[in-house]
């Protein structure tokens, strides 16, 4: 199988975990087990393991579980290294609890060439401090017009295809790329927005832009290029990836075709699973998004999907911008947000603990989905796996922004927050990337 | 709701403590409203004395910083803080370090190296007016940002509206025309709901805002059960060639433009200006006696006298005592 994550060379971890609940959904596991680690992979899972002389991790009251796949992050490399660069947000993704994230390809230049892929992976392989994996663009330069070489990609490593920041305008064209994406086994991962309907939009077309006097970005800019991707999916029978869902309609066409039995998957951010578009009424440039936040009957839709799982991953979107381009007049700022550091305890905090979502689906959702939809293996606690875990506190509190970001940028939406939840441990690939 | 009082000859005690910024009407309370067109009716009668300078805020830096045109808002301001003897300092866009690709943030900055009192900025992006309040110490009067707010424009029409027709609560008033674009409607909208004004929206159907929480009809005829008729600007420049809001201009004017025969005799029309004669307003309508847009601009200069004075003083102690004192 062609290797689709890197990162730089890091000793495999020794260690027992003791005390901790071990909580993996996918395998079914919640009990309070003891875990060894011997020389980055799982030794042994049970009620009580040998320590074998190894560093002794007492975590009673923590919870031990697969650490977090995250599907779509910005890390801004080539091109805007003072934002983010591969070594800032992977050490960000460990902070987090991450044990992989995927990179879109809208850097400068875009990755639409093996030969620039080539130059990222050896970067990572030098400074990534948690296995990365990278898309392609669907087309060159994203510019919407001719198929970058999908299969010498493919070949190369990518872990899917994406133009993310920009949507593919062309119906004809996203067709053809869905027919010679199949090639090659990856996932087309779609920014679904019809630019004639979200044109000069910064906020969802609904009371708050209207009161406010916003070019509205409505739902239905979002939802009719979901419904033609789809459409298109199922007549070329390829995999497509909904990024970032935001509108209710958008929900209920993916649950149709995925009813359907077309191949579609999607994926929620934290920020649309807890805020909604009456945040804009602060006109804080960090709660400036594409897409907007929206209503609070789609941040809902959004929250019964994850729980029915026709939203199999969460996404961060993690896209980090200068201090200096958003301190600016809300209209003027860029779009987006990070969001590496504070995802799970943003989720944890706010759906979890107010009894909205289990704690094993979201724990599923981020780890188990998003790796089943880019095809990697699924971080799992079971004797024989390479150690990808994380360990968590669910009691303690914090403040976001109290603590230094370890990304180079700080666009969080959470900033002055306090949440419960924190990441005390993660392990990636084998190695103690985070304590 | 009761009717805004005016301040009489007695003074009122000070009651809520003084704002720091005037970004959105939405950030006053119907008292605030109030005391604001009190204040302004007290600034009109000591504008009718031979001396009209008042020295209320002498030694008072304001400072006028404008990223769009202007010819109103920015000479009424400049004017009113000369009236209470205020020192002004005029910024525009064109000329300055802006054309060398300076920040806002660091604009505001730099102006507020001066230690101004007041910042009055119009800028073309929602939010403008936030960022310069967070990062100065002065405060800050929202002359116009994008789409947003116009906030002084607002309270200059009710006062025009209470001085012409005696009564705020209980009038109806038709805005007519792009509401979409319009931040003069959005702080209308807000300032008649707070002083008890009934408002209706007419305009094509894709410049009337979606979700607007608001009465809104097509409906042209519909103007004639209004009070008063408020005729928006098209605003040409908002719109974007290809965006398609109306066919053309043609057929607006045949269709929401204000004609002598789509009003009662007799009904009052206030336009914000500058006007498209011709387009939205017929100039019949313009130049008739039931036009109050002259009306409109004097009112600006006492009600943001009155703003100046308000924030700067935190109410309306000692307005009379001032209003009658001379220049030193």
């Amino acid at each position: 199988m062609t290797q689709m994550l890197w990162q730089k060379d890091l000793s495999g971890a020794d260690l027992v975990f003791r005390g901790a609940r071990v909580l993996d959904p996918a395998e079914g596991i919640d009990a309070r087990l003891e875990v060894r680690i011997d020389g980055g992979t799982i030794a042994e899972v049970a009620e009580k393991v040998d320590a074998n002389e190894h560093r002794v991790v007492e975590a009673h009251g923590l919870v031990l579980a697969p650490a977090f796949v995250d599907p779509h992050v910005h890390l801004r490399t080539p091109g805007r290294e003072d934002e983010e660069t591969i070594a800032s947000g992977t050490a960000a993704a460990a902070a987090g609890g991450y044990c992989a994230i995927l990179a879109m390809p809208n850097t400068d230049p875009i990755v639409d060439s093996a030969a620039k892929l080539g130059s990222l992976v050896e970067t990572a392989r030098r400074e990534a401090e948690v296995p990365v994996g990278f898309l392609a663009a669907i087309t060159r330069g994203q510019r919407g017009e001719e198929l970058t070489e999908m299969g010498e990609l493919a070949d190369s490593g990518v872990v899917g295809f994406s133009d993310d920041g920009v949507p593919v305008a062309s119906a004809g064209l996203m067709r053809r790329a869905l027919q010679y994406a199949s090639i090659t086994d990856r996932p087309l991962a779609l920014h679904c927005e019809e630019p004639t309907l979200s044109h000069g939009g910064h906020v969802h077309e609904g009371r708050v832009a209207a009161e406010l006097g916003f070019a509205g970005y409505p739902s239905v800019a979002e939802s009719v290029a979901v419904e033609r991707d789809l459409a298109l999916a199922e007549y070329e029978h390829g995999h497509v990836h909904v990024l970032h869902l935001s509108a209710a309609e958008s929900v209920d066409a993916l649950r149709r075709a995925r009813e359907a039995g077309v191949a579609g998957s999607g994926e929620a951010t934290p920020h649309h699973l807890v805020l909604t578009d009456d945040a804009v009424r602060s006109l804080d440039p960090n709660v400036k998004m594409n897409p907007p936040l929206r209503a609070e009957a789609d941040r809902r839709a959004l929250l019964e999907a994850v729980r029915d799982g026709t939203i199999e991953a969460i996404a961060t979107a993690h896209a980090p911008h200068a201090a200096h381009e958003k301190e600016v007049p809300f209209e003027a700022a860029p779009f987006g947000v990070t969001g590496l550091e504070t995802a799970f305890a943003a989720l944890y905090t706010h759906l979890v603990e107010p009894g909205l979502l289990p704690l094993e689906t979201l724990l599923e959702r981020m780890s188990a989905g998003p790796a089943r939809i880019f095809g990697l293996d699924r971080p799992r606690v079971t004797a024989g796996a390479p150690a990808n875990l994380v360990l968590l506190d669910l009691e303690r509190e914090w403040t976001v922004g109290q603590r230094p970001f370890r990304s180079r940028s700080a666009n969080s939406w959470l900033l002055g927050s306090r949440l419960s939840g924190d990441v005390r441990m993660t392990i990636a690939a084998g190695s103690m990337v985070f304590e | 709701m009761t009717s805004i009082r005016l301040v009489g000859d007695e003074l009122r005690p000070p009651e809520p403590p003084p704002r720091r910024h005037l970004i959105s009407i939405a950030d006053l309370t119907c008292d605030d409203v109030e005391r604001l067109l009190g204040t302004a009716r007290t600034f009109a009668a000591s504008l009718e004395r031979q001396v009209k300078k008042l020295p209320t805020l002498k030694g008072h830096l304001v400072v006028n910083l404008f990223y769009e045109s202007s010819t109103r808002t920015s000479s009424s301001f400049e004017l009113a803080a000369k009236r209470l003897s205020a020192d002004t300092l005029n910024i525009k866009s064109a000329g300055s370090a802006v054309d060398k690709g300076e920040s806002l943030k660091d604009t505001a900055l730099t102006l507020s190296a001066y230690d101004p009192d007041v910042i009055v900025i119009r800028h073309p992006q929602i939010g403008a007016p936030q960022l310069v309040a967070q990062v100065t110490e002065a405060h800050v009067i929202n002359a116009g940002d994008g789409k947003h707010q116009h906030p002084t424009q607002a309270l200059l029409d009710l006062y025009t509206l209470e001085d012409e027709l005696g009564r705020l609560e209980g009038l109806h008033v038709a805005i007519v025309g792009d509401v979409l674009h319009s931040r003069v409607a959005r702080s209308l909208v807000q300032a008649f709901a707070l002083v008890g004004i009934r408002t209706t929206l007419v305009g094509p159907p894709a410049l009337l805002p979606r979700d607007f929480p608001a009465e809104t009809t097509i409906d042209i005829d519909s103007i004639r059960e209004a009070d008063v008729v408020y005729v928006l600007r098209m605003q040409n420049e908002r719109m974007e060639k290809g965006e398609n809001f109306v066919p053309s201009l043609r057929e607006y004017t045949a269709r929401w433009g204000v004609t002598p025969e789509r009003l009662r005799p007799g009904q009052k029309v206030m336009h914000p200006g500058p006007m498209n004669r011709g387009v939205e307003i017929d100039p019949r309508v313009a130049d008739a006696p039931e036009s109050l847009i002259t009306n409109e601009v004097r009112s600006g200069l006492v009600v943001r006298m009155a703003v100046l004075y308000d924030l700067l003083t935190g109410g309306p102690v000692g307005v009379q005592e001032l209003a009658t004192a001379e220049v030193a």
